[in-house]
């Protein structure tokens, strides 16, 4: 198991070809308080950098990109129906959807955590 | 990372920081745009207790001199000169296609016996609203901006009661009435009135105080800061228009369905009809012999999908037939709420309309206003 960053804010939790994604604490505190989520189709699969997904405040809009290549294989319902999970537990409770990892080995052109950090403070 | 090099600050800047807000720029300003607490509890305080927003990037204007009401009744198609002292209106001014320059609020300090009307616009269009007024009416009194001068709102349902400690008298007030006020030695006016639905004041003040009775305030114990996020989720659940979105240059007040600002001595058949700039179309998009392209109603979402401001409605055969202006998920109202323009055959209350978002159609039905009942205190 490893955790991985996007530089659109979003992490990755690495696990053999599969991964669970959802937004950053530093992405949800920029959108304050989530009232609605978009999830994407169970079984639909996307390229990396594909719009994924939706996550709304009452302010403002922001697409949930796909980090990697794959397919979709799980969502989180709970997220679905309280879209303030992403708020207040954004790295367990709020995470968004599981994916089939098509290409591994793309993990690896991802953020570790101490490039993450940096790039979120600046 | 924010652009500040070029922002002007509110007299409550310092406040701002020190209390934690996140600042935005907005009109020219560095604006709070929330503080800690964040947008939700901020709306929610505000409906169940008082909340105080900054609102000092607006735009105060003193006009002077005898015909100043009768000047300022030649760009607004409102009753001015019948308005009583002490007394606040909601008013438009017009370019002379009738298109709306911007919206205020103005109070009759007895200008008739050398007092003055106190107008109130938008931060935004202040400096252009300043050179339209004085271009054509400064040969008829005398226009004094008071663009230093700070403006608090308190809303909420407590507001009376927190506002009353430090200045008693305002619970005297009902809404859209004003009165003058002393302040540690200051010259404060209070109006009872606002733009969140709720009851509340605006408090113009001098800048050296302003940061000081903020304080005084915030340390009672009804009163928590608010921030522009949560002002607009409370002005749009109100039913009340946003100016660059929801009302601009290219819509008419009848368009907008503001005809309640018209009173009826400057309509057809009045004492005082026409005589403001659009008059014309005015009149008779209010009389009806002039179809109306576009009207703005409320819409509510029959899904908790958020529809915000652009996103396109269709009617069911999938013709485009109106706009979203502006648009969010109500705190309050706990579902999605809009304001938008449609063609005059969809105004009905209870039509289904499709808002496209992201390519989908998510129903929506048209609604009355306000989406959330105004508590105003009438006396």
């Amino acid at each position: 198991m490893s955790l991985k960053y996007t530089e659109d804010h979003e992490w990755l939790q690495i696990d053999g070809d599969t991964a669970v994604v959802g937004i950053t604490h530093h992405a949800q505190d920029a959108l304050g308080d989530v009232v609605f989520v978009d999830l994407p189709e169970i079984g639909k699969s996307f390229a990396a950098k594909e719009v994924a997904g939706v996550v709304e405040s009452v302010k403002a809009a922001a697409d949930v990109y796909m980090p990697v290549d794959g397919e979709i294989i799980e969502v989180n319902e709970e997220l679905r129906a309280d879209p303030s999970l992403a708020n207040s537990d954004p790295l367990n409770k709020g995470w968004f959807f599981k994916v089939k990892l098509s290409n591994p080995g793309q993990v690896d052109g991802l953020l570790d955590e101490t490039a993450y950090q940096q790039l979120s403070a600046s | 990372m924010t652009p500040t090099a070029n922002l002007l600050s509110t007299p409550l800047n310092a406040l701002h920081i020190e209390l934690g807000a996140r600042m935005v720029p907005f009109a020219g300003y560095s604006m709070p745009v929330q503080y800690p607490a964040g947008l939700m509890a901020e709306h929610h305080h505000t409906r169940s207790a008082a909340g105080l927003f900054d609102v000092s990037h607006m735009g105060q204007l003193h006009l002077t001199g005898p015909d100043a009401a009768a000047a300022f009744e030649s760009l607004i198609p409102v009753d001015v000169m019948g308005l009583g002292v002490n007394k606040q209106r909601y008013g438009l001014l017009l370019n002379d296609e009738g298109g709306i320059i911007d919206d205020l609020m103005f109070v009759n300090r007895d200008v008739a016996n050398g007092g003055d009307l106190f107008v109130i616009v938008n931060g935004a269009c202040k400096h252009g609203d300043l050179a339209h007024i004085q271009a054509r009416i400064g040969s008829r009194c005398t226009i004094t901006p008071q663009f230093e001068r700070a403006l608090l709102a308190l809303q909420g349902p407590q507001a009376v009661t927190a506002l009353a400690r430090l200045l008693p008298g305002v619970e005297q007030l009902v809404f859209m009435t004003g009165m003058a006020a002393q302040w540690q030695g200051a010259d404060l006016y209070v109006t009872r009135s606002g733009y969140t639905g709720e009851d509340g004041f605006e408090i113009s003040l001098p800048a050296p105080i302003a940061e000081a009775f903020a304080r005084a305030l915030l340390a009672q114990p009804e009163v928590k800061p608010v921030g522009l996020g949560a002002r607009n989720s409370l002005r749009l659940e109100a039913g009340l228009c946003l100016y660059g979105n929801d009302i601009d240059t290219q819509t008419t007040p009848v368009e907008a369905q503001l005809n309640w600002a018209i009173q009826k001595v400057r309509r057809n058949g009045g004492a005082r009809a026409g005589g403001f700039p659009g008059a014309a179309k005015i009149l008779a998009q209010l009389d009806g012999s002039a179809p109306l392209q576009r009207v703005r109603v409320g819409l509510v979402g029959l899904e908790r999908i958020p529809v915000r401001e652009h996103v396109e409605l269709h009617n069911a055969e999938g013709e485009k037939i109106g706009e979203v202006t502006s648009g969010l998920l109500g705190p309050s109202a706990d579902k999605p709420v809009a304001l938008a323009y449609v063609q005059a055959k969809y105004t009905e209350m209870g039509t289904r309309l499709n808002a496209m978002v992201r390519g989908k159609a998510v129903p929506m039905e048209v609604s009355p206003l306000p989406f959330v009942p105004n508590r105003y205190h009438r006396g």
